[in-house]
């Protein structure tokens, strides 16, 4: 993985002496919080519903043991002993301090960590896929990319007051396992028909309230043109994004009322400007950060055996591994979804010990995944029985990638002042009801995702199953939608109907699952049987 | 530089431009105008035929959340302007950094700056990441040795 | 009545007027009335009090219920994390503030 270079490091500690004298600044009555807050937020410091909250950037989601483990160490010390991680990869942390903020930062940076533009209308945290350089698909590893790209949209003087948040992922399969298409911009490297590798630019993807699924604006920017091509798509963005409403403040909403085709003629001739100018990085650049990203010392001949005499272990291996490029290895999930538990929380114990584990079975190197669990991206299987159990022995093995139990859900109403209904009783309710039921083992996968409100970083729109919670009058309401997909099949769910209280919700989604329960065919997964049999069925059984 | 009878910080050894700047409406129609006010919603292109005669463009910053005056200065700099550029308004020394990377030269705004936070702001960035025509030699060129062309 | 609460600018941690100070616990709210505005406004110039604003809330036989689910989850913690509350003994505590 990336390693900072002495400037690097300059950089995020010049950030850490900045934010300081900011927060001094504004402990002094020296800034007003109007005039801190946007600072603040470009630190990742929100002030939240009980405390201040501190977001850590996890560069597209991949960390190190010994990062790990400082992550640990700075929920003990300043925050209660646990943290949690996000749909985009990151940490959060609910119980800071502003007086410790500037700590917090310097113990971060002494591990090469940062919150730098982890909120605030700049360009944020840059996901990836969490299998990336493991993968049997990828063209290439995405992530030299998405470095390059988060060098170059750090402190970026033209783009730090942007109409909006933006989001970038970056990924390099036809199999699209970050969600691409509902970002800002979508980045996915492709190789042409002279092999030659070059990024298909997809902008103004995006959930929230208007969600949407970024068009393919240019199918193929060569890789020394990458950074100007984006540095485009920001400027034209920057300029004409609407600042009159923050709900129609997105890029999607310029593409959309621009339409694609004139959005990207604005681009392109703003890129031609550009070009001039010659703000490109040498290919040099991209060539010496790939070097940090080629594959660790695989041990050539490792065994391909797994022993299957633990029906645990195997249920484990068979939902919670996924085939590697090399033989004799796999990726495993560790799961931070327990039954009943709160979906990306793990304890700063559990964070130590996985830390442990990443050094010890995957050449310390660790992922974040947007669905709120951690990966070890290359462990040989003959490792991987001693791993299970370990992973067992602290809460972690819990075998349910991709299924019912595996719920993705935003903190909500428990921990977020934005919103509206709490979303983790509703995933600990459903979580148990499916184990209880026994019903989560025969379901396959399942992709359940919660929101607390409109903002959906729960991301139910591409919820296989979506729920989001809504204000009735006072009172906590959820809405149930169905037939959503964040994969390369992309598509936004739609809603049933009216909807459900606590108990009614949560009722509502085992309703939809015996649905197609009954009416599945062949292997069909929930999404499958939804496509094809379509919401009547559903609309029936849950309203009669 | 800070000039403090008129609140302004400038990076200029040239003589301040008295003429008022006029809209860039009325700027259009008057042929020896030299100095133009571009508010957020205006497009700095509009200028380009005239760069020769301007001697000093204020871009305005009615609300420091509203960075469209970035893109601004950035383009009227990369068309080859050098006269003054000067950020007007809800302008606060946590942008002064990032505005001069853009081309500014100059800042009135309307609450004065203390001169120690200037001062910090301004020596903060050791180095940066990205060019702009201000000149710095960004990181991703210090490490293999080129020159920023 | 109407109360203010806010967070504490250095801790983060959420207050309520309590008539001469801002105390952590909801119970301790007093009913600002017509002095809501000019409270908040000395309050947050001094900094004694971040980002504060006013809410409806009704006096109960034990305590002050403020008007809002949010307020009340703030006036009490995460419902899911009973031990990280102001009333990590108390069972009935989050059926109370739903």
């Amino acid at each position: 993985m990336y390693k900072y270079d002495q400037w690097d490091q300059a950089m995020v500690d010049a950030r850490v002496a900045e934010f300081r004298d900011q927060c001094q600044r504004r402990l002094d009555g020296k800034l007003t919080e109007d005039q801190f807050k946007p600072l603040r937020l470009m630190n990742g410091l929100y002030l939240q519903l009980h405390a201040y909250m501190l977001r850590v950037a996890i560069p597209y989601g991949t960390l190190s043991g010994t990062q790990m483990r400082a992550l640990a160490s700075i929920a003990d010390k300043f925050d209660r002993k646990y943290a949690h991680f996000t749909t985009r990869q990151n940490i959060q942390y609910n119980w800071i301090k502003l007086e410790d903020a500037g700590d917090i930062l310097a113990d971060l940076a002494k591990v090469e960590m940062h919150a730098i533009q982890t909120s605030g209308n700049c360009i944020r945290n840059i996901s990836s896929d969490h299998f990336a350089g493991a993968a049997q698909d990828e063209v290439v590893d995405p992530r030299p990319y998405a470095e390059l790209l988060r060098q170059w949209s750090s402190f970026h003087p033209e783009f730090s007051y942007l109409p909006r948040k933006f989001k970038f992922a970056v990924i390099a399969s036809e199999t699209d396992r970050a969600a691409m298409r509902l970002h800002d911009i979508g980045i996915n490297i492709v190789r042409n028909d002279a092999g030659e590798l070059g990024a298909a630019f997809y902008v103004g993807g995006g959930m929230g309230r208007t969600p949407m699924i970024a068009p393919l604006v240019r199918d193929f920017v060569p890789l020394d043109q990458l950074i100007t091509y984006a540095e485009a798509c920001l400027r034209v963005y920057n300029r004409y994004g609407r600042r009159d409403n923050k709900y129609k403040a997105r890029i999607k909403i310029l593409v959309h009322e621009l339409g694609a085709e004139e959005y990207t003629r604005q681009v392109e001739e703003e890129f031609a400007l550009l070009l001039a100018q010659n703000i490109e990085p040498p290919i040099a650049e991209l060539e010496r950060i790939r070097t940090y990203f080629e594959a660790p010392g695989f041990e050539a001949g490792a065994s391909d055996e797994l022993s299957r005499s633990d029906p645990d272990f195997a249920v484990w291996t068979d939902r919670n591994t996924q085939p590697h490029r090399q033989p004799g290895y796999v990726s495993a999930v560790i799961s931070l979804k327990p039954v009943g538990g709160i979906p990306g929380d793990a304890t700063a114990d559990q964070m130590r010990l996985m830390a442990e584990l990443t050094e010890q079975y995957s050449f310390d190197e660790c992922r974040v995944t947007h669905t709120q669990n951690i990966v070890l991206p290359h462990v040989r299987k003959v490792d991987l029985f001693a791993l299970w159990q370990k992973l067992e022995a602290a809460g972690l093995g819990t075998p349910n990638l991709d299924q019912v139990g595996d719920i993705i859900a935003c903190p909500g109403l428990d921990y977020c002042s934005l919103a509206n209904a709490r979303s983790i009783p509703i995933a600990q309710q459903i979580s148990e009801r499916f184990h209880a039921n026994g019903k989560g083992d025969i379901l396959g996968e399942l992709k359940l995702k919660i929101s607390g409100c409109i903002n959906a970083c729960g991301h139910h729109h591409a919820g296989h199953i979506g729920i989001l919670g809504v204000d009735k009058k006072g009172v906590e309401n959820y809405q149930l939608s169905l037939g959503g997909s964040e994969a390369e099949d992309t598509s936004l769910g739609k809603i049933t109907g009216r909807g459900f209280d606590e108990e009614g919700i949560v009722n509502a989604v085992e309703i939809s699952v015996d649905v197609y329960l009954a009416q599945r065919e062949g292997g069909e997964r929930f999404l499958d049987t939804y496509r094809r049999i379509g919401m009547e069925p559903f609309k029936e059984a849950l309203y009669g | 530089m800070v000039d403090s009878a008129l609140n302004i910080l400038r990076f200029r050894d040239d003589a301040l431009v008295s003429d008022p700047a006029v809209t860039l409406e009325a700027f259009t129609d008057q042929s020896n105008a030299l100095a133009v006010r571009i508010e957020p919603g205006e497009d700095a292109r509009n200028l380009l035929p005239h760069l020769d005669r301007i001697r000093l463009v204020e871009v305005n910053f009615p609300a420091f959340g509203d960075g469209r005056g970035y893109s601004a200065a950035r383009v009227l700099r990369e068309a080859g302007y050098t006269g003054e550029l000067r950020a007007v308004g809800d302008v606060l020394v946590d942008q002064i950094a990032y505005m001069k990377r853009c081309g500014f030269d100059a800042f009135l705004p309307d609450q004065p700056l203390d001169a120690g936070d200037v001062e910090n702001a301004l020596t903060r960035w050791p180095d940066v990441y990205q060019p702009t025509t201000d000149g710095r030699v960004p990181i991703w060129d210090l490490r293999h040795g080129a020159d920023h062309g | 009545m109407k109360i203010l609460t806010g967070n504490d600018l250095k801790t983060g941690a959420v207050t309520w007027w309590d008539g001469s100070g801002w105390s952590l616990h909801v119970d301790d709210a007093v009913d600002a009335g017509d002095e809501a505005d000019a409270i908040i406004a000395r309050e947050e110039a001094a900094r004694r009090i971040n980002a504060p604003y006013a809410i409806e809330a009704e006096k109960t036989a034990t305590g002050v219920r403020p008007a809002h689910i949010k307020d009340r989850v703030r006036g009490l913690g995460p419902t899911v994390r009973l031990d990280l509350t102001l009333k990590p003994g108390d069972p009935n505590a989050v059926r109370e503030v739903i």
